[in-house]
């Protein structure tokens, strides 16, 4: 997959340019306003770009040296619409087979059968889109795209419309896609979770611009581009395995370098990846391990960082052998005195667990104090 | 003679009436729907220009239509002389030239009633079906001409209604001929001018009457249906 385009409309420009494999999530990341739809419609072929090259899976969509434009229907892109988009005036069943039918027979390595039982959707086959609920909508329309056979997927945002249990419907179907079906996914959102649970990849765009593109882990826990990420979602996201699935005390251990993490039992089995997410705001920092505590998680480590934007508030970056980030309040900074470079604990409060490789998908996304 | 009986006159003038403003509503269809299409998603120098022509009967008095019909298209007309060399189709003074002149006056109000209905059509969906892989041709008849259905019902019935009652552009351009140009407003205009006419007159009114009834309830009944299969 590659992708090199510009855009201007107005005083907006989109000037974008990024590599990446042709297998497994990537994440489009930003700011509303940013540029990331416009930057699919590109690739869609929904919007023209100025200039640039878009080749997916080794085909040539747009380049516009060579003044190659494929029309959208030309393609092979499916398109998951933030607002679904169903066609108002047919069945579910119509929608799901108006794409798969215009797709030649030997192009089509998704079948129907396979797609409705994945999504759930056998029983609203003969209903109208107008009585379908916003979760099965978007179901629907990813069937839809799905069964185009698509040779890259793109969604958009796919779950901004769905409140948020309608999103705990959708988003399982979505992290199976990627596992069941060799397809490429390029997944636009600004929501810093559903990336977690399904990027393998992300690219990091701000006011037009590709910011930083890489492999997921490797960007979150980079200092520089923490502010891309928000206040809210600021963290450190740490890939472990699973270590023992349910240990003496009821938790299940995951390690990570040479360290043992505690979290809420989980069903997942043992040497199984699972991605944590650890906000800033839930580690905290002795300056000695603390003998009786009600912590499970204590890693000692040294002062990395310290990040100190003048609010009420300072952010360290801790090296417990990988990079932990930590928030916390300007008096405690003051209190402790901390140095760079000085020994200190760190102290997990909570631990958000979102990964793609938990088998049981329904039970993701746990945030518990532990 | 009974009252409900109806004379050959006006069984004539029935039929004619029904048979030229069918004509004239088949023949506006397609192209009422393309120059909707145009003048809707289109940018082009002389948009303006094509609007205004095509809106000019709405606001012309209909005589003023049916007279430059009649300089345009009668038999030395400047394009009806050329029509009749090359194709030997003659419109002033019979049923065609009726067909036209009320295809020409129901036109603006069958395009204003398509182009809403398109204009309402989410262009999301037509780029939805291109991702699915369908052409824009197909798009068309597949998604937007679906969804323009209601616009196309309410313009079909303003321009079948426009057409029945149609009088000064006709009776203009191909006069008041019996059982060739004379439609039911042109009958009962005549019926009104002979001494004895008023119960014939009469007769044909409530014929009016009933016709017009009929059209909107049949509009009514389609876009009940069709909202009903929206709504699955």
């Amino acid at each position: 997959m590659e992708i090199n385009v510009t855009h201007r409309q107005g005083d907006f420009c989109v000037d974008a340019a990024f590599g990446g494999s042709e297998s497994g999530v990537t994440a489009l990341f930003g700011p509303s306003g940013a540029g990331k739809t416009s930057l699919i419609n590109m690739v869609a072929g929904l919007m023209r770009p100025d200039a640039g090259r878009i080749s997916v899976n080794g085909l040539c969509l747009f380049d516009s040296s060579r003044r190659i434009d494929l029309p959208p229907e030309k393609r092979r892109i499916g398109y998951v619409f933030q607002d679904g988009r169903l066609l108002p005036h047919l069945s579910v069943r119509a929608n799901l087979t108006y794409g798969m039918r215009r797709t030649p027979a030997d192009h089509r390595f998704v079948a129907f059968d396979d797609v409705v039982e994945l999504l759930g959707i056998g029983h609203l086959l003969n209903r109208r889109p107008a009585k379908l609920s916003g979760g099965e909508k978007q179901r629907v329309a990813i069937g839809r795209a799905l069964l185009t056979s698509p040779a890259l997927l793109l969604m958009d945002e796919p779950l901004a419309s769905l409140d948020g249990s309608r999103k705990a419907e959708v988003l399982p179907f979505i992290m199976r896609l990627s596992r069941e079906y060799a397809i490429p996914i390029l997944y636009v959102s600004h929501i810093m979770d559903e990336i977690l649970n399904l990027a393998d990849r992300l690219v990091i765009m701000d006011r037009g611009h590709v910011a930083a593109f890489g492999d997921l882990d490797d960007l979150l826990s980079k200092a520089e581009l923490q502010m891309h990420l928000g206040k809210e979602d600021y963290g450190s996201v740490i890939s472990t395995v699973v270590d023992e699935p349910l240990d003496a005390s009821g938790l299940t251990r995951l390690r990570f370098d040479e360290h043992l993490l505690k979290v809420p039992p989980m069903p997942a089995g043992r040497g199984a990846p699972i991605r944590v997410r650890i906000s800033a705001r839930n580690v905290a920092v002795a300056l000695q391990a603390p003998s009786v505590t009600s912590f499970q998680n204590i890693f000692p480590g040294k002062v990395d960082q310290i990040i100190d934007q003048g609010e009420s508030y300072v952010d360290l970056r801790l090296n417990i052998g990988c990079f932990l980030w930590a928030r916390i309040t300007r008096q405690s900074f003051l209190d402790l005195n901390l140095k760079t470079g000085q020994p200190v604990f760190a102290l997990i409060k909570s631990v958000a667990v979102s990964s793609g490789a938990v088998n049981d998908v329904v039970n993701e996304r746990k945030t518990q104090r532990i | 003679m009974h009252f409900w009986q109806l004379t050959d006159v006006e069984i004539q003038a029935l039929w004619l009436s029904l048979w030229v403003s069918g004509w004239a509503v088949a023949i506006s269809l397609p192209i009422g729907i393309l120059v909707a299409w145009v003048l809707a998603r289109l940018r082009f120098p002389g948009k303006n220009l094509l609007d205004g022509l095509v809106h000019l009967p709405l606001v012309l008095p209909p005589v003023v239509t049916g007279y430059l019909l009649l300089v345009l298209l009668g038999r030395n007309g400047l394009i009806g002389a050329a029509l009749h060399k090359y194709s030997g189709v003659v419109l002033a003074f019979n049923w065609k030239g009726a067909v036209l002149a009320a295809a020409v006056m129901s036109f603006p109000l069958l395009v204003r009633a398509v182009r809403l209905s398109l204009e309402s059509v989410d262009q999301g969906l037509e780029a939805a079906a291109r991702t699915l892989g369908a052409g824009p041709l197909r798009v068309f008849f597949t998604v937007t001409l679906p969804l323009m259905v209601p616009g196309i019902i309410t313009g079909l019935i303003l321009a079948f209604a426009r057409s029945l009652g149609e009088f000064g552009a006709t009776i203009t351009f191909v006069s008041n001929i019996r059982g060739q140009t004379q439609t039911l407003p042109l009958a009962l205009y005549t019926l009104t001018q002979v001494p004895d006419g008023e119960i014939g007159a009469m007769r044909l009114c409530v014929l009016s009457v009933l016709i017009a009834m009929a059209a909107l309830v049949c509009s009514e009944m389609l876009a009940r249906r069709f909202a009903a299969r929206m709504k699955g």
